[in-house]
């Protein structure tokens, strides 16, 4: 069929890396050789004004496993995570659920529950700082209660996973909508003619047909939790008596690398925080087997 | 069985709406609050719900504190840079990986992806070391930085070139268009829908993002609106009336273009899937 099939193939290769150029070229200049040179970095000390960097081998590593404030940043990452992603996604998922239904108001519902996605996080924070404000806060005041919510170093970390879980539950909700049009109608009609009621077809059909979508969105919503900032950056500031119980991962990264100067640590951490995320998405990959069932 | 179907209905509703409430409540307070005074919102006993005198002149007082026609400016230039840059590039490169063939080609593909599963903080060091040696701090082109180049976009494209069927090529071909012209004038044109989706989740996430404005112009008059945020939200500590019309004068643009173009943003930032 082809007249000319060598200048054909000379032709896709020119164009074809013509084409792929400018993003290959930025790919590598903005993000590949970053890559490298953040990893090289975590081996080094960063020295005055930048200059000077010295080599210290894995002495940046043998401190940050013996640096407390990283376990504690650690362990604050965890819950935040431990709490945002079963809530987001539970929830999400059951109003998912109800919105798959022929229902009048259907799209206002979709609209309101995903409208926190479109909002920055910093005007969120700030609006549930607010909220939380223990004196003349919302919440205190209409249920009458005196919590220092971002304020108690033994809660503050789950009042700021709450807000985690409403910017999110939208977004979420959606990812799971998407799945749910895949699943076949007659599906639930020959359970309900088996007698099967809503709880049990959520259970039986939904959830394992839906299972690759739950778990794409667990993964995800993981890997976003490992890297909670903006909203600890914004509610925590460094008089607050719950500072040392809430900074996460990447606060302690941006605080090493831009307020203090540290690069070299600060690489370090960020390093830390990708091998974690590394971990926990390869022994989801492995545990997906268990309960993922795919087509 | 009917009436059990309408207390069932009658529950959902009841769960819905409770759940929108709760979405809703914090924007209406941010809302209030913005036009109080700030002895209204240090009020308890009454605990002020609606402003008794709507304090509209904090609307002036808060944009000229803030200068935030210019932080706007910044914003949208900012926005404006990456959609622009992001749709030439990953169109061009989404073309190639779907429907070129030559040699290299899964090699630089698996580049792509190993950028989209990479978190973005990795990065950050050395891009702003060359943004400083660069001289572009407190610059649009600082901020545009990173968003030059867009993989997540590359692939976005790659699957909607994908997707497009193999003969329209074949047509174009026989019909004498060389690889650009059936790139330009029949493919690229098919692609409008995720090049959309690819605008708005640009535009979303750009806006939304914090730490790079921050790093990159700690000039408050050369920052986004979020990054300012977070200056002001050092700098005003208790005065709850100008932080929250400064969330809100940040918010609403963004919140109105959302409900116009509601199913075009729901359907663009889904199907951004892991890039969170």
């Amino acid at each position: 069929m082809k007249k000319k099939p060598s200048s054909r193939q000379k032709s896709e290769f020119l164009w074809g890396w013509l084409f792929i150029l400018p993003t290959m070229l930025g790919l590598i200049i903005l993000n590949i050789y970053p890559m490298i040179d953040t990893i090289k970095q975590s081996f080094f000390k960063t020295g005055d004004f930048g200059k000077g960097n010295k080599f210290v081998g894995l002495a940046n590593y043998e401190k940050v496993f013996g640096d407390s404030e990283v376990w504690q940043a650690l362990a604050n990452t965890m819950k935040y995570a431990i709490v945002e992603v079963p809530f987001s996604v539970v929830i999400a998922l059951l109003l998912a659920v109800l919105l798959n239904k022929k229902l009048k108001g259907r799209s206002v519902f979709r609209t309101i529950f995903f409208l926190p996605m479109v909002v920055a996080p910093a005007a969120i924070a700030m609006v549930w700082k607010w909220l939380y404000n223990s004196n003349f806060g919302l919440i205190n005041n209409t249920f009458n209660v005196k919590v220092n919510w971002i304020s108690d170093p033994k809660i503050a970390i789950y009042s700021i996973a709450v807000i985690g879980i409403w910017s999110v539950i939208g977004y979420n909700m959606v990812l799971f909508l998407a799945g749910l049009q895949e699943v076949p109608r007659d599906y639930y009609e020959a359970a309900s003619l088996d007698g099967a009621n809503g709880w049990n077809q959520l259970i039986h059909i939904t959830i394992p047909l839906i299972s690759p979508t739950i778990f794409f969105v667990i993964v995800t919503r993981i890997i976003a939790g490992m890297q909670v900032f903006d909203l600890i950056y914004m509610l925590i500031d460094l008089n607050n008596p719950a500072w040392k119980k809430t900074e996460s991962l990447v606060f302690l990264f941006y605080k090493y690398s831009f307020e203090q100067s540290k690069k070299g640590y600060g690489a370090t951490v960020i390093v830390v925080l990708l091998a974690v995320i590394l971990i926990l998405t390869v022994i989801q990959l492995i545990g997906q087997k268990k309960w993922v069932h795919y087509e | 069985m009917d009436k059990k179907k309408i207390i069932y209905n009658a529950l959902i509703y009841i769960i819905l709406v409770f759940v929108s409430i709760t979405m809703l409540v914090p924007f209406v307070w941010m809302f209030l609050t913005a036009f109080k005074t700030t002895a209204e919102t240090m009020q308890v006993d009454p605990f002020v719900i609606i402003p008794k005198v709507w304090q509209t002149q904090n609307f002036g007082n808060v944009i000229r504190a803030m200068d935030f026609v210019r932080l706007y400016a910044n914003t949208l230039g900012m926005v404006a840079l990456r959609i622009l840059f992001a749709i030439l590039t990953a169109t061009l490169s989404g073309y190639a990986f779907a429907r070129l063939e030559f040699k290299g080609k899964n090699f630089m593909f698996a580049l792509v992806l190993l950028q989209m599963m990479i978190p973005v903080q990795i990065f950050i060091i050395p891009q702003y070391v060359m943004v400083s040696k660069l001289h572009l701090t407190n610059t649009i082109w600082g901020l545009l930085f990173p968003g030059i180049v867009t993989a997540f976009g590359t692939f976005l494209l790659r699957q909607a070139y994908m997707q497009l069927p193999k003969d329209l090529e074949e047509a174009a071909r026989l019909d004498g268009c060389n690889i650009p012209q059936t790139f330009l004038f029949i493919m690229a044109p098919l692609t409008k829908s995720a090049i959309v989706a690819l605008g708005i989740f640009t535009a979303v996430f750009a806006y939304k993002d914090l730490m790079w404005p921050m790093i990159v112009c700690p000039d408050s008059r050369a920052t986004t609106l979020a990054s300012a945020l977070a200056k002001m939200n050092g700098q005003y500590q208790q005065k709850y009336p100008e932080l929250m019309m400064a969330a809100l004068i940040s918010c609403v643009p963004m919140i109105v273009i959302y409900i116009f173009f509601q199913r075009q943003f729901i359907e663009g930032i889904a199907t951004s899937g892991g890039k969170l």
